[in-house]
């Protein structure tokens, strides 16, 4: 019964998918008579993950095997589903984009997603495993007052995933419009419908192996495509002097530079694209960021809930090894796959399909399969972006299986049961939690169609490192830790985050957005009068098509500021009522990071809690031995 | 699971287990501290020492690129150190001590 619907489901999401006509063939778009070979690719992927969940249903019988696939995952399985929840599609395709764009400073902004892993493996997986059970408040629940850490738990879990998931189901849905042409909504939908049939009918078991499928498919698109960047453009050493001669790469470096650019030869232009600087302009900013990369990794709640899913610390520790092995392989790929794209593709042309730069991946598959009208071109364009859209359903599963079991664990079976649920009951919340959080998550995805979300991500990470991070490290590794110090903490974490992000340059500011509109009208109007005097004596009808063209471009860029400014009509103030920005910051880790562990020690320090002090030999024993942790369930 | 014979306060005082959680605590102190201070090397030196970073090593590569590849090293490296001392030392230590632990336990019941 649970079957069907689970088959109908994907039926009805893959018919969605193929249900749409197709949109204008560009760069980036499989063209409509290849159209067939997205559809098998899709459909294979899809039918591959569905099978697995149809085999996963059978096994989700307790809250165990719904939250944490019984604890039956293997260290490498799990190290390969980390890497398949981590990788997503902001990493997966944006950072590439950012090499193609920027070069070095993308690969440095790379670092950060792999360093992180050092503190999950040193401080967090083993002790995690070996006290935890299902979800983030478990631990904080162990020597704390359960119920108010499981209400303050669960709500930071909550925000973190919300954010997290708002981010990726935008972004996915627009990745998927541009990659196969369909409507934004449909695609929103589609992720949702795949996702909700992953999580509701095979909990985590199916959540792993799509997981795994998908980190291993990404894996494999990237290093195919790497292999024919090198075929074409030499290895390594070889490599970067084509980068560095690259016309293509000189021409972006000049578009970077402006004037600075003056003076400069040709092979120094390219060389410049190898130093940094060319995106990251605040090094403050730069190092909050990677202060909330470093720490906020070891607080995201879908990552710590996988290291449940293994049997033992030392399964633990073997999945970060592989995690940390997949994870930095695919950023070093990733160098190559950026200034591939670079050279063969070209920044204008990646900068067309995607402002972010989040297309170069796709449209570089595109090109060395031999371009848009080439039917490798368009087959290894329909693999990548199956890949990408596995990767967004993939990630989207692991956050809602994480805020669903923050409700119904947490805060159902943990504060309203008061701890006292069958093993039906706790299921049953469970895939009423998914279904909640899924629909929600839907909603969410259509509502904040054409919002900038792209800080979203780092908020998240920001949120993670304030909060979870300081009260998870201090409640395992401080004796004088108690219940104040954890919900002093998670509120002024997540408070000095989220505030600190609503005052910074991050948010829409009207006043802003108004300036900006009227000086493109300006700059615009102006365009459009020289080009209407050139309009009248240009001579060849090609050149009288291109002016004509150009005029039109600039007409549409006056509409959408028109629009802009309508957008903000009477309007003076951003969501926080601030007319400017307060602070330049747009990464508040180095202010929030110290605030979250601040609170953390002042609330545990003013509070009295007997039983957090009488449990905390309990809690440093096993979590340093692994005494008494929840034990594998045999399938 | 429940194990409600085993004296926390007495295991927590092992001798055996002071020793491995102090030598633990001390090494994934170090390992953690060098990690973050090799990495918020990276911005910094990007940032504040562009001359350095942009001086080519060899071809047209730079110290840069280098350093930047040299993080995943020991990033790998830093794994690979912890996960040897772990399975070498600590696995052991803590196996032992469970024993112990739980054999105490079952005296008691």
């Amino acid at each position: 019964m649970k079957k069907t619907q689970g088959g109908a489901l994907a039926l009805a999401a893959a018919a969605a998918l193929f249900a749409s006509p197709a949109l204008a063939q560009s760069a980036g778009v499989v063209a409509p008579e290849f159209r067939w070979l997205t559809f098998l690719v899709f459909a294979a992927i899809i039918g591959l993950t569905m099978f697995v969940t149809y085999r996963a249903a059978s096994k989700v019988k307790s809250a165990s095997d719904f939250y944490t696939a019984g604890g039956g995952i293997s260290g490498v399985q799990n190290g390969w589903a980390i890497a398949g929840d981590y990788l997503s599609a902001a990493s997966f395709l944006g950072i590439a984009g950012l090499i193609s764009i920027y070069g070095y400073d993308g690969f440095m902004y790379s670092v950060g997603w792999l360093v992180a892993y050092i503190t999950v493996l040193l401080v967090i997986a083993e002790p995690c495993r070996n006290i935890g059970k299902y979800t983030l408040a478990d631990i904080l629940a162990y020597r704390n007052n359960p119920k108010a850490t499981r209400i303050v738990g669960a709500i930071s879990v909550i925000v973190v995933s919300t954010f997290y998931l708002t981010a990726q189901m935008v972004g996915g849905g627009v990745l998927v419009k541009t990659l196969i042409g369909i409507d934004y909504k449909i695609s929103v939908v589609t992720v949702g419908m795949l996702m909700l049939a992953y999580v509701i009918f095979g909990g985590m078991v199916a959540t792993t192996y799509v997981q795994i499928i998908k980190a291993i498919l990404l894996v494999i698109a990237s290093i195919v495509l790497v292999l024919l960047v090198w075929s074409q453009y030499g290895f390594f050493g070889g490599f970067l002097e084509n980068a560095v001669n690259d016309p293509k790469i000189q021409a972006r470096v000049v578009q970077l530079l402006g004037d600075k650019s003056a003076g400069m030869t040709a092979t120094e232009l390219g060389q410049r694209f190898l130093e940094p600087g060319l995106y990251f302009t605040s090094p403050l900013d730069q190092i909050s960021l990677g202060l909330a990369l470093v720490f906020g990794t070891a607080g995201l709640p879908h990552i710590l809930m996988r290291f449940f899913t293994v049997p033992s610390a030392k399964e633990a520790r073997v999945s970060v090894i592989w995690a940390m092995a997949i994870i930095g392989g695919f950023y070093v790929l990733t160098l190559f796959l950026g200034l591939g794209a670079a050279m063969k593709v070209g920044a204008p042309n990646i900068l067309l399909a995607d402002r972010g730069g989040n297309m170069a991946a796709p449209i570089l598959a595109q090109y060395l399969g031999g371009g848009a009208d080439s039917m490798l071109g368009n087959f290894m364009l329909a693999f990548v972006a199956a890949v990408a859209f596995a990767t967004i359903v993939a990630v989207v599963a692991g956050l809602v299986l994480a805020s669903a079991s923050a409700i119904a664990h947490d805060l159902y079976v943990g504060v309203i049961r008061g701890g006292s649920a069958t093993a039906e009951e706790q299921v049953k919340a469970a895939r009423i939690a998914s279904l909640v959080v899924g629909a929600m998550a839907i909603v969410i995805g259509i509502a904040a169609e054409g919002q900038n979300v792209a800080h979203l991500v780092a908020l998240a990470f920001a949120v993670a490192a304030s909060a979870n991070f300081p009260c998870i490290l201090l409640t395992l590794f401080w004796k004088r830790c108690n219940t104040g110090g954890i919900v002093l903490g998670m509120i002024v974490g997540t408070l000095s985050a989220i505030l600190l992000v609503l005052a910074s340059p991050n948010t829409e500011y009207p006043n802003t957005v108004r300036n900006n509109a009227n000086t493109a009208i300006a700059t615009q109007t102006a365009r459009i009068e020289t080009l209407n005097a050139e309009l009248a004596t240009a001579a060849d009808a090609a050149r009288q098509a291109e002016i004509r063209t150009a005029i039109s471009s600039s007409e549409a860029a006056i509409a959408s500021a028109r629009a802009n400014i309508a957008r903000v009509e009477g309007r003076t103030t951003n969501l926080l009522g601030l007319s400017e920005p307060l602070i330049g910051l747009r990464n508040p880790g180095i202010i929030s990071i110290p605030l979250g562990f601040l609170a953390v020690i002042l609330g545990s320090l003013l509070w009295r809690d007997p039983r957090s002090e009488a449990l905390w030999d309990e809690v440093y024993v096993r979590q340093n031995t692994g005494l008494g942790a929840a034990a594998a369930s045999k399938h | 699971m429940t194990t409600p014979n085993i004296d926390w306060a007495q295991a927590a005082r092992d001798p055996r287990f002071v020793e491995m959680v102090e030598k633990k605590r001390k090494f994934l102190f170090s390992l953690m501290a060098f990690s973050v201070v090799f990495y918020f090397l990276l911005p910094l030196g990007a940032a504040y020492a562009p001359g350095l970073w942009a001086t080519k090593i060899f071809g047209v590569v730079n110290f840069g690129l280098l350093f930047a590849i040299s993080q995943f090293i020991v990033a790998w490296s830093i794994a690979f150190i912890y996960t040897r001392r772990a399975n070498r030392e600590f696995d052991a230590a803590s196996e032992a001590l469970k024993r112990d632990i739980l054999a105490q336990a079952g005296q008691r019941a």
